[in-house]
């Protein structure tokens, strides 16, 4: 066909782009809750739970994202239950998503002083209480910074799921450059695009750290 | 002539800040000099100027013959000469010490590997420190680090030594060690420059007391010039410790 | 409905899946060696005095950072060959990768150094080093030593990263896998071999750098503490 860039492939751009912040919103949230089981799981008092849970991040973290997509297409597709695109990119981002938010988020909460436990046990709170009024708000300042971090990487990879057919920006990208045959010109638009999402959280992600350390400078 | 170390009329400023105001002064062959003053007088960077670590704005400085306001200084030819010893040590913590010791010698001098650690184990016992020759400098105390230091100064052959508060960091028992170090180089005939907060060790071992203050020499003489200051500000710098 | 699994035919497969787990590490290999000199140069350009270099290795470690893989792949092999610069899916998907992992190292190597204390450079000065022996000795060495764990870790991310590489045809291990499920018609079987192909992958990358920071950082076998 070739031709020119138009407004009409820009607007189609944005469209993917749309669909690229809604995955990636998905994802993060569905990925946070499981991402929260995974933590309270890596922390827990019990042997069995703490190693399955090893396990479970150590696969996840040692498989590509794109295989787990794989796995989570042809997998469910297999036993029957057909995922519209856009639902099987969730569950293989969710998955990818627990595994290292509930790793960075385990890490924060051992970075909680032991102390801190144990004053809360002295008062006769139960473990569950001391976890939410005394160390997930502590855990949870020094969450920000890596968790804005990691969105970031949850908007990036969301372009994977174009290899699913989900029409997100860089699905989009690759049909308009089917289109005009132009590939610096649509990738480079599209990059633009990712790099306007991207660049302000980490620049956030970033501030929140810097202020994060000073507090803490000044705190010791 | 026989000054090593040349000053005139020194001027440096940081920014707008001037910080040496006109400072001369001459350090003979084998001559030790201990420089004093309260702090922020000038005293470091006096010493930083002469192996230019600091840039010097106006005033002729030469040291063993290097000409360092001169544009064709050889900046590393000058600094073979002149070894420096720092307040916080400054050993490389990656490194053994025998490999703190012969880094500069094996890179600028290229001294055979084979020859490095006989060079190593000769500088360390300078300082007593032979045993310590497989150490990393966190396996060793603050004095022990800060005697590494000399020897890996040392291990350069300089012909001028320098000395910025080097004992200021440590204990009081540590800093007898390096000092008794000092001083028997001292006695051995290496020229000094030592910049202190220790009168004994000035009144004890220096040949001249420079006294500075703002950033100018304010008053030089022998080491029992402490027992008799002539300017109030010398007095009055005695009198209040530091 | 009930799905009965079939790995066994997928036996005839293996030395495939092997010939493509070997390119995944082949790649991976020469990527981060090029990555590493493109990573720590940057980091230097990024602290030298040169305002426009500095701005420039900056602007390349942002832009990476902050795009997709996938859109940086399409980017270069797609655009270099509209150029009319065909490179073989080989060396077009190793360029990507270099591109890619030269970014982080940048970043990572840049945060190694600047932990390196100014009195070490002084003291270094003073001894009579020149700048590109200080720069080796001084503050590279340690740097590398301090930032290890982090830049081996981002270097088996990276391994897993090159999955990506199978969209423009590079015949890795995932690209291998998609021949293979095509092929057999057990899809589901061969990502499942595939993900635990990876997950070994991962870990003998890790036991490899492991042994090799053992080997070139003498201090911490000696001591086994951080830097
Ligand atoms: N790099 C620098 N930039 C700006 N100002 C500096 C710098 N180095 C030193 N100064 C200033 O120069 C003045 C003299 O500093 P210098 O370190 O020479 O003093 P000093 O006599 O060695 O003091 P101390 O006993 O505290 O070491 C001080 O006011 C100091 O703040
Ligand atoms: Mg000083």
């Amino acid at each position: 066909m070739g031709g020119s860039f138009t407004i009409n492939h820009l607007v189609y751009l944005l469209q993917g782009m749309m669909w690229t912040v809604v995955l990636s919103a998905l994802a993060f949230l569905l990925g946070s809750v499981a991402g929260f089981g995974v933590m309270l799981m890596r922390t827990a008092r019990t042997r069995l739970l703490r190693q399955i849970s090893f396990v479970y991040v150590q696969v996840i973290q040692g498989t590509p994202l794109l295989i787990v997509l794989f796995v989570v297409y042809f997998g469910l597709g297999v036993v029957g239950i057909e995922l519209p695109p856009l639902l099987a990119a969730g569950v293989s981002l969710m998955v990818y998503c627990s595994a290292f938010l509930g790793e960075i988020w385990r890490g924060c909460v051992e970075s909680v002083p032991r102390t801190q436990w144990e004053a809360a046990e002295g008062l006769a709170l139960t473990r569950w209480q001391t976890l939410v009024d005394v160390i997930l708000p502590q855990a949870a300042r020094i969450a920000t910074p890596p968790t804005v971090g990691f969105l970031v990487q949850v908007l990036k990879s969301t372009s994977l799921a174009s290899v699913v057919g989900f029409v997100e920006l860089t699905r989009a990208a690759q049909v308009v450059n089917n289109s005009l045959f132009t590939p610096f010109l649509v990738f480079g638009i599209a990059g633009v695009l990712y790099f306007a999402l991207c660049y302000p959280l980490s620049r956030w992600s970033r501030s929140l750290e810097r202020k994060l350390n000073v507090g803490r400078r000044q705190a010791a | 002539m026989s000054a090593v170390v040349k000053l005139h009329d020194i001027h440096k400023s940081f920014g707008s800040v001037e910080v040496l105001k006109g400072v001369s002064f001459e350090i003979d062959k084998g001559e030790v000099v201990a420089i004093i003053g309260r702090s922020g007088s000038g005293k470091s960077t006096a010493l930083r100027c002469i192996n230019r670590l600091e840039t010097i704005q106006s005033g002729t400085l030469e040291v063993c013959g290097h000409r360092i306001d001169h544009a064709d200084l050889d900046l590393r030819a000058l600094r073979q000469d002149v070894g420096m010893v720092f307040q916080s040590y400054n050993l490389f913590p990656h490194l053994t010490v025998e490999e703190n010791i012969t880094l500069a010698p094996r890179r600028v001098k290229k001294l055979p590997t084979r020859d490095a650690r006989a060079l190593a184990l000769s500088s360390l016992e300078r300082v007593g420190l032979a045993e310590k020759i497989d150490a990393y400098p966190e396996q060793l105390s603050g004095g022990q680090q800060q005697r590494v230091a000399i020897a890996r100064s040392l291990a350069m052959q300089p012909k001028v030594m320098l000395f910025d508060e080097v004992t200021s960091a440590l204990d009081p028992q540590l800093t007898g060690e390096v000092l008794r170090v000092m001083e028997i180089l001292a006695q051995g005939g290496m020229t000094m420059a030592v910049v202190t907060h220790e009168m004994a060790f000035a009144r004890r071992v220096a040949d001249r007391v420079i006294f500075m203050h703002q950033g100018r020499v304010w008053e030089t003489g022998p080491g029992a010039m402490l027992d008799d200051p002539q300017t109030p500000e010398l007095r009055a710098f005695l009198a209040n410790g530091l | 409905m009930k799905y009965t699994f079939d790995f066994a035919s997928l036996q005839e497969y293996w030395p495939e899946f092997l010939r493509g787990a070997l390119m995944t590490l082949e790649m991976t290999v020469i990527a981060c060696v090029f990555g590493l000199v493109i990573g720590v140069l940057c980091a230097i350009g990024r602290r030298g005095k040169r305002k426009w270099l500095a701005a420039l290795c900056g602007a390349y470690v942002e832009v990476v950072r902050n795009t997709p893989y996938l859109i940086q792949i399409f980017f270069i092999f797609f655009g270099l060959s509209s150029a009319g610069l065909r490179l073989p899916i080989f060396a077009a998907a190793v360029l990507t990768m270099v591109f890619n992992v030269g970014a982080y190292t940048a970043e990572i190597v840049r945060a190694g150094m600047d932990t390196i204390h100014p009195g070490q450079i002084e003291a270094a000065e003073a001894l009579g080093l020149s700048v590109p022996q200080i720069y080796w000795d001084v503050i590279l060495r340690p740097s590398l030593e301090r930032v290890y764990p982090s830049l081996t870790g981002q270097f088996v991310l990276m391994m897993l990263s090159s999955s990506v590489t199978s969209q423009i045809s590079a015949e890795e291990l995932t690209g291998v896998a998609n021949s293979v499920q095509s092929e057999s018609f057990r899809s589901f079987e061969t990502f499942i071999v595939v993900a635990g192909l990876y997950f070994v992958l991962a870990m003998l990358l890790k036991l490899a750098f492991h042994l090799f920071g053992q080997a070139i950082f003498p201090r911490r076998r000696r001591l086994g503490t951080p830097l």
